[in-house]
C-alpha cells in the first residue's frame, strides 16, 4: 500500500514568545523549526505501515523552500519520497491549504496510476490548531475519514482506527482508499539515525508551486500574548528541611491527616 | 439567526456545549439575534449522516453563525459540514461579534493558537461560518440562568452521509486508578526524574494524596511512561485541586495542559524555571533529596 503523510514545518518554541513588530507572526529570528508533534507520529507511522507491509511512502508539506528541513526530517526515519508544495512563506488558512493538498494528491495519483491507500494527517498543527485540514481533504477526494486517531490496524481492503472517548475506545472501519488524522500516542517516534540522515540529505525533494485557489478563510488581523495575571510563588526551602512547610500545604488542603 | 450545537450525555448538555452556548448566547445578545440550538447525542456515530443533515439545514435556515462546542466529535462534525459545503471553519474561538444587522460585513473573532498560550484576532466572512468554542477558555452557561435556545431537530431522514465509515467496537481501555483528567491530586514528573525506576516514588506519592501520575512529553519520549499520562498540548488538559509537579521545566506545552490546577507546587533545581514562576509554592532543590522524607512524613501523619 502506498501511504502519503502530511506535515506542517512549526516554529519550535519552548518558552514566551515574541510577536514581530506588525503583530502578525511569532519572532523567529531566535527559534529553530520542528514537524507538529501528531504529525511527527503521522510520520513514524507511514513508515512503519510501509515497512510492514510493503508499497511505498511519501511525505508532503505545504509552506516555503525552508520547509525542505521537516521533509529531509521525515526521509531520516524512513520515508522515501517527498513533496514540497511551495509558498511564498506567508501563512495559509485550512481550506486553502487543504484544497492545494487535495489537488497535489489527484495529479501525483494519476502520474502513479494507483491512488494511495492512506493519507495520514496530524489531528490539528501545533500553532494554528485549524483541526480540519485532513477532513477537507478526505471530503474533496471523497474519501472515508476518521480522525484523532491512536491505534491503526490495516487489514485487506480496508483499516480499523481507535480513537478514545471517555475513557474506552470507539473503533472505526473503513475501507481504503481512507483518510486518518493521528494523534500523538499512536506510536513513539524513533530517533533519526546518523546514516539515516545523511541518506536524506541526499535525496531528492519534488517541488511545485502550491496553487491557491479563492476559498473563504478566517482572515488574521493580529497576534496578540494573553493577559497574565499577577501572580506570586512562595518558596518553601531548598531540600529535605522543607518536608514539614509542604506537609503545612497538604494539610491546609485536607490531603493528609493531623 | 445564530445556531449552537449542543452535545448532549444521557439527556443532559455536556460542559462544553454550555461554554459554547455561552458564546452564542453572548453574541447573539450583542446582535438581537434570536439563538436556536441543535441537540446531539455524543455516541461515537461517525460524523457522516449529521454532517450532510446539519449541512441541509444551514442551506435553508442561514444561520449567521453555527457555534459548537470544543469536543472531538463537534470539531470533527463541523469540519464535515465546513468541507461539505465550502464555509469557513474557525475553531477554538474564545469571542465572536457578528455586529448589527449589516449583512455582509465580516465577522470578527478572537481565537486560540498554541493551545491558548496565543491569541488571533480575525475576521470571517458569514456565508454563513462555522466555529467551535476553545474547552475551559470561557464561563459556562448554568443550566436554568436563561432562556433556553429554541430547539431545531435535525432530521437524518434522506440524508447522503459518506456512508463508509462505520462504529463496529467499543473496547474498554484496561487501565486501572484515578484518570487524568479527574484526578483531584496530579503529581507530575519531568526530564528531572531521571530514569523509569525513580517514577516509583511518584507513584507512591500519588498513592498516598489519591492522586494519580502525570509526566512531560520529555518522559513520553524517553520512554520511562506511557503517553497515557501525558500532560499538556498534544496530551491531558488537568485541572486537579493541586499539581506537583517535580523535575519539570515547564515548557508552555506543558503548562497549557496544567493551567487548568487549582494550585501548584513545584519541586525543581531551577529557581528560574517557567513551571517556578507558574506555581504558587516551590522547593528549588533535588526532588531525589526531598521526595523519600517527605512520603515517610504523610506516613506518619496517618
Amino acid at each position: 500500500m502506498n501511504v502519503l503523510v502530511c506535515v506542517k514545518r512549526v516554529p519550535a518554541t519552548g518558552g514566551r514568545v515574541t510577536l514581530t513588530p506588525d503583530a502578525r507572526a511569532i519572532d523567529t529570528s531566535l527559534l529553530g523549526f520542528t514537524t507538529s508533534p501528531h504529525e511527527e507520529c503521522a510520520v513514524e507511522e507511514a513508515a512503519r505501515l510501509v515497512e510492514a507491509g510493503g508499497g511505498t511512502s511519501t511525505v508532503l508539506t505545504l509552506g516555503p523552500e525552508a520547509a525542505i528541513e521537516q521533509l529531509r526530517d521525515a526521509m531520516a526515519v524512513g520515508i522515501e519520497r517527498a513533496v514540497l508544495l511551495e509558498t511564498d512563506g506567508t501563512e495559509w488558512g485550512p481550506a486553502a491549504t487543504a484544497a492545494a493538498i487535495a489537488d497535489a494528491v489527484r495529479a501525483r495519483e494519476s502520474a502513479d496510476g494507483e491512488p494511495f491507500g492512506l493519507l495520514l494527517f496530524g489531528n490539528e498543527a501545533a500553532d494554528s490548531a485549524d483541526y480540519q485540514v485532513g477532513v477537507r481533504v478526505a471530503v474533496a477526494l471523497d474519501r472515508p475519514c476518521v480522525t484523532g486517531v491512536k491505534r491503526l490496524d490495516v487489514g485487506a481492503g480496508a483499516v480499523r482506527a481507535w480513537r478514545e472517548r471517555d475513557g474506552a475506545w470507539d473503533v472505526y472501519e473503513m475501507p481504503l482508499p481512507a483518510v486518518v488524522t493521528v494523534r500523538e500516542g499512536i506510536n513513539l517516534p524513533r530517533y533519526p539515525s546518523v546514516p539515516g540522515r545523511l541518506r536524506a540529505r541526499r535525496k531528492d525533494v519534488e517541488r511545485a508551486p502550491a496553487r491557491r485557489v479563492p476559498v473563504a478563510d478566517a482572515v488574521l488581523t493580529r497576534l496578540r500574548l494573553p493577559a497574565q495575571a499577577e501572580h506570586r510563588v512562595e518558596i518553601l526551602g531548598t531540600g529535605p528541611e522543607a518536608v514539614p512547610p509542604v506537609v503545612e500545604v497538604l494539610r491546609q488542603l485536607g490531603l493528609v491527616g493531623r | 439567526m445564530i445556531l449552537v450545537i449542543a452535545e448532549q450525555d444521557a439527556g443532559r448538555p455536556t460542559a462544553l456545549s454550555l461554554e459554547a452556548r455561552a458564546v452564542a448566547r453572548a453574541t447573539a445578545t450583542a446582535a438581537g439575534l434570536p439563538l436556536e440550538a441543535v441537540e446531539l447525542d455524543r455516541d461515537g456515530a461517525p460524523p457522516g449522516d449529521r454532517a450532510a443533515a446539519l449541512g441541509r439545514l444551514i442551506a435553508v435556515r442561514r444561520p449567521l453563525a453555527v457555534i459548537g462546542p470544543g469536543s472531538d466529535s463537534a470539531t470533527e462534525l463541523l469540519a464535515h459540514v465546513a468541507a461539505r459545503a465550502g464555509l469557513p471553519l474557525a475553531a477554538n474561538i474564545t469571542a465572536l461579534d457578528v455586529g448589527g444587522s449589516g449583512a455582509g460585513r465580516p465577522l470578527q473573532l478572537t481565537r486560540q493558537r498554541w493551545g491558548g498560550t496565543l491569541l488571533e484576532d480575525a475576521t470571517i466572512e458569514a456565508g454563513p461560518a462555522l466555529f467551535t468554542v476553545a474547552p475551559h477558555a470561557v464561563a459556562a452557561e448554568p443550566v436554568g440562568t436563561a432562556p433556553e435556545p429554541l430547539p431545531v431537530s435535525l432530521d437524518v431522514d434522506g440524508v447522503a452521509g459518506d456512508g463508509l465509515v462505520r462504529l463496529v467496537e467499543r473496547v474498554p481501555m484496561g487501565t486501572e486508578g484515578v484518570a487524568l483528567e479527574a484526578a483531584p491530586v496530579v503529581v507530575g514528573g519531568g526530564r528531572g526524574v531521571g530514569s523509569a525506576e525513580a517514577f516509583g516514588m511518584l507513584d507512591e506519592l500519588a498513592r498516598l494524596l489519591g492522586g494519580t501520575v502525570g509526566v512531560s512529553r520529555a518522559v513520553t519520549s524517553a520512554g520511562w511512561r506511557p503517553h497515557r499520562e501525558q500532560v499538556g498540548q498534544t496530551g491531558a488538559r488537568i485541572a486537579p485541586d493541586l499539581y506537583i509537579a517535580c523535575g519539570i521545566s515547564g515548557a508552555v506545552q506543558h503548562i497549557v495542559g496544567c493551567r487548568g490546577a487549582k494550585r501548584i507546587l513545584a519541586i525543581n533545581t531551577d529557581p528560574d524555571a517557567p513551571m517556578v514562576a507558574a506555581a504558587d509554592w516551590a522547593v528549588i532543590g533535588d526532588l531525589h533529596a526531598l521526595l523519600p522524607p517527605l512520603l515517610e512524613a504523610i506516613r506518619d501523619t496517618r
